[in-house]
């Protein structure tokens, strides 16, 4: 594991002798190269817990496997073929697009403009902050259960103010597309303070300098925002921009809690569909073989984004 | 003038947006299962028992305990050998020290959903399912790439020099790291300490898998059954929500200002 070669030891004052000194164990103490030790718990928890299951997930990708048996057969490309032909793992993955993409968009447009606004000098804004911020440490699947109270068809809040502005009563998560986008919202209302945090970091990284040069140059407020404040705020974007689409990709508590992927198999995002297949209807291949599309496609959307975002950083 | 009214009403819709969920949870949970009332208004009359009702037949209590366990070893685990790993990955970085820290990087993009059929697998055949040994593991585990990526950054921000004095002076580089370095990661620290208790604290998805004993179950999970079970006394299950709430709304306001710092430093940084 160690490839740096042992520098020469430092003559030292411990009172281990001589022996131990010149031996080869305390020249391998001595090199930098043996604090690489200091990581080898970390990377046996890797090994054991994520590496060793991901090569179990995608041999069981290949199997009829029911979750609880001994016995199981290879099947080939079977689950795979199954899953691009069923129009339920399509319409899955087209949610999960909408939970990560959807919520990333509207967290970073109110995180952004909440900092913006948090931004400006006023008596009180701490606590607006603090208030804004608070959901973020809720349990989501509470949060969930929160906003069950306002969606809930009989005696909803929601449909009370219907009732008020005498318009009929709707079931709000009765209808699937609906659903998806109510759990997109209550996703994004639950964590744009942190979007909002990190952006308020960044804006006090501006330096005033720059706004006030931009301000002799005439510029409006507006430009002041687009040509000084936006370029710089650009690693903070990159940076809240693939955490939200990483972690809405993910997206399985308030889904959970709302819904539980109804009506049907209408709001059910992949790791949900994931927990159904294995627990529900015993099709552990299928859930394995869902985990290892999740897996391709959180890479490939969370390094895009990554790689295309840190080079916009570059171009500005 | 104008613009600072405009600005006092804002600031004053914001608050009422992110409020009004919580002022209904209130409300719900201060009324009696008969009172049909909307949820738009608070009662007229004190009614305090669904709080006591439902710390009984949830057992909530048990689930506290449960998450104290499990939380306070998960975060103390998940800091000490996320801290160790750092230390190497950001003063030695060769190619093969990079590479590690590449792919705890990776682990970091992919999420621990996709290895949860395999990995719910692997646990129950080395005995780990329902024991507070596996989840803290496993908490440990897909928290590590995230302290380690905070620790190795602000471990490179700490000046070499110093290490070199120390070296200097006669300090082997273990004691270098127990003296010199660790006393000084006590600001990142306290942010990953919060990160992490949170997310265990709250942690739902895990604890569906591998906690399926009642004795072992968590505060989410003893909730997320009593939603489901009493759909008609809704009442209940939202004193045990706010119940739920109390321990965290805490330790957030007693500790905000790393709440806010440290978020926002391991997103600047990044």
């Amino acid at each position: 594991m160690e490839q740096t070669a042992p520098r020469t030891s430092i003559p030292d004052q411990n009172k281990w002798g001589n022996l131990i000194r010149r031996s080869r164990l305390k020249k391998f103490l001595d090199s930098p190269a043996s604090l690489n030790i200091m990581y080898l718990p970390a990377l046996i928890l890797f090994a054991v817990f994520i590496f060793y299951p991901l090569i179990e997930g995608i041999k069981f990708s290949f199997t009829d496997w029911n979750g609880y048996s001994d016995h199981y057969s290879f099947v080939g490309l079977d689950k795979y073929r199954y899953m691009f032909s069923d129009m339920k793992t399509r319409l899955t993955i087209v949610n999960t697009l909408i939970y990560g993409l959807g919520s990333t968009l509207f967290q970073n447009i109110f995180g952004l403009a909440y900092a913006l606004f948090l931004n400006n000098k006023f008596r009180g804004r701490a606590i607006v902050r603090t208030i804004v911020y608070f959901s973020v440490i809720i349990s989501p699947l509470i949060m969930g259960y929160i906003f069950y109270f306002v969606f809930q068809y009989d005696r909803g809040a929601l449909n009370d103010i219907m009732k008020l502005l005498n318009l009929d009563p709707v079931d709000w998560l009765g209808n699937g597309k609906r659903a998806v986008w109510l759990i997109t919202f209550v996703n994004t209302f639950q964590y744009m303070g942190v979007s909002m945090v990190v952006y308020l970091a960044g804006l006090q990284a501006v330096p005033k300098d720059y706004l006030e040069a931009a301000e002799v140059d005439g510029a409006s407020g507006f430009e002041k925002f687009i040509h000084v404040t936006l370029p710089l705020l650009m690693p903070a974007i990159t940076i809240s921009i693939v955490l939200n689409i990483i972690e809405g990709l993910k997206l399985f508590d308030i889904i959970m809690s709302l819904t539980r992927g109804g009506p049907g198999y209408a709001s059910h995002s992949l790791s949900s569909m994931m927990y159904d297949l294995y627990f529900s209807r015993q099709d552990a291949g299928f859930a394995a073989a869902l985990g290892i599309l999740m897996f391709v496609l959180i890479s490939a959307v969370g390094l895009t984004s990554l790689l295309f975002l840190r080079k916009k950083e570059v171009d500005l | 003038m104008t613009k600072k009214l405009l600005t006092y009403f804002t600031a004053f819709m914001i608050c009422a947006i992110h409020l009004i969920p919580f002022f209904l949870l209130l409300n719900v949970a201060l009324k009696t299962m008969r009172d049909t009332s909307s949820r738009w208004t608070t009662p007229d009359y004190v009614y305090l028992q669904n709080f006591l009702d439902v710390w009984e037949q949830a057992r909530l209590g048990q689930a506290i305990v449960n998450n104290l366990i499990i939380t306070a070893s998960g975060v103390a685990l998940v800091v000490f050998v996320g801290m160790l790993a750092a230390y190497p990955l950001s003063r030695f970085p060769t190619r093969w020290n990079n590479f590690i820290y590449t792919l705890s990087i990776a682990i970091l993009i992919v999420p621990a959903l996709t290895v949860l059929v395999p990995l719910y697998k692997f646990v129950v055949d080395i005995h780990g399912i329902n024991s507070y040994w596996a989840i803290v593991l496993i908490h440990t585990t897909f928290f590590l790439p995230t302290v380690i990526f905070l620790y190795t950054g602000f471990i490179r921000t700490i000046p070499r020099e110093l290490d070199e004095a120390a070296l200097i002076d006669g300090c082997s580089r273990y004691s270098i790291f127990f003296r010199i370095i660790f006393p000084l990661l006590k600001p990142v620290t306290a942010s990953v300490i919060i990160m992490t208790m949170l997310g265990i604290w709250n942690d739902y998805r895990f604890s569906l898998f591998f906690l399926q004993k009642r004795a072992f179950q968590t505060v989410p999970l003893v909730l997320s059954q009593f939603f489901s079970q009493f759909q008609n006394n809704l009442p209940l299950a939202a004193a045990g929500s706010i119940l739920s709430m109390i321990p965290m709304t805490l330790v957030f306001i007693f500790l905000q200002k790393y709440f806010i710092s440290g978020l926002a430093e391991g997103a600047v940084k990044g």
